[in-house]
């Protein structure tokens, strides 16, 4: 099966929190005031604007950047002019524009925070979404991120992108939220969820039960939210989120075999979720 | 269970199925794969699959009052960390 590029070595995103003093407390927060965000037309740059930046090898999956939703509100109530939303532009640019603003955002810049937020939170909260399966600890779990985030974006060296950084934090905040709800590694051992020998999942279904090349987004959307939580785990980072068995096998700590058949299993799983859909919505 | 990939059964093929995708390398011309349809069948599906996560975007948006309540702990933690930095 041909596999996406690799995304950065793992060294650069290991721990994302390193030993380093936790920053000075903002000298701006905080500030008695609401930032209101709200949505104003998704913008993606290369996505939606018919460019793929994946496939133009802008930059890898991982590193998709994100445009603001909409600019907050000033803490005066006054709308702050949009940031400018180019054409697709090239990686260097777009990043050094993510470098302009964390600086101000280590800066104690309280604004450009929240910027941050805008610029990050669909990213962030689809990531918790797609990995625990449910609302309510998404939203909690975007939120603390984000104040993890606040807490050590003083720590972000720049060894490896923002945005890959960020990423392994929010997914630091989910895994350690599973494990204290108990989610042990030895849940995702292929005997405690056993595929039923002879299920299509074996591979022995009629013909006209296979897929057809192309699956509902929906409908992708709806069976990996279904798939026990190991499975569900492994497959979210891997085939959605661009990580390498390796990669997995160290946030989860498991063996790399472990990732391996856990993603065959998933992978199984929703192949027969998905050869049903179209029959279960054919029927009136 | 036989070591000959051209003579191994659909099970077995399947058994070494995760280890194989896993190894990154191009099953096409797999031996089994040359003569068993149901078995490209489940490999083609698994790909069609794999394919298809890759497509899934971050399309999800948060509630829109979830930033006043990461603002809201921001100014908490603000709060109660500030006498601990008042000097003595």
């Amino acid at each position: 099966m041909p596999r996406r590029p690799s995304g950065l070595p793992s060294s650069e995103i290991g721990d994302p929190w390193p030993a380093f003093p936790v920053p000075n407390s903002c000298s701006l927060f905080p500030i008695p005031c609401s930032f209101i965000l709200t949505r104003n037309g998704a913008r993606c740059s290369g996505i939606g604007l018919g460019i793929d930046p994946c496939k133009e090898g802008m930059f890898n999956s991982r590193l998709r950047k994100h445009l603001p939703d909409t600019p907050p509100h000033s803490p005066t109530g006054e709308i702050v002019p949009a940031p400018q939303i180019a054409p697709p532009a090239p990686a260097a640019s777009l990043l050094s524009g993510d470098a302009d603003l964390l600086v101000r955002v280590q800066a104690g810049d309280h604004f450009a925070f929240a910027q941050l937020y805008s610029l990050h939170k669909r990213r962030i909260y689809s990531l918790c979404l797609r990995m625990v399966g449910n609302v309510s600890e998404a939203e909690d779990l975007t939120q603390e991120a984000f104040l993890q985030l606040h807490r050590k974006i003083g720590t972000f060296r720049g060894d490896s992108a923002f945005s890959t950084w960020l990423h392994r934090l929010a997914i630091n905040v989910v895994l350690m939220h599973l494990r204290k709800k108990g989610l042990s590694l030895m849940s995702m051992d292929e005997a405690m969820e056993p595929a039923p020998e002879g299920s299509p999942g074996r591979g022995f279904g009629a013909p006209d039960m296979t897929l057809t090349g192309s699956i509902d987004r929906m409908a992708l959307e709806r069976a990996v939210g279904e798939l026990p939580a190991g499975y569900r785990l492994v497959f979210v980072l891997h085939d959605i989120e661009g990580y390498e068995h390796h990669e997995i096998a160290s946030m989860l700590d498991c063996s790399i075999g472990n990732s391996k058949s856990q993603l065959h299993k998933a992978r199984l799983r929703l192949r027969d979720a998905l050869r049903t859909v179209p029959r279960k919505e054919a029927r009136p | 269970m036989t070591e000959d990939p051209s003579t191994m059964t659909c099970g077995e093929f399947q058994n070494q199925l995760a280890e194989l995708i896993g190894s990154g390398e191009d099953l096409a011309a797999h031996p089994h794969l040359l003569h068993c349809a149901r078995c490209r069948t489940l490999l083609a599906d698994l790909e069609t699959i794999a394919e298809s996560a890759r497509q899934l975007l971050p399309v999800v948006e948060p509630p829109d009052d979830l930033w006043e309540h990461i603002e809201s702990a921001i100014w908490s933690e603000g709060s109660s960390r500030e006498p601990e930095e008042e000097p003595k």
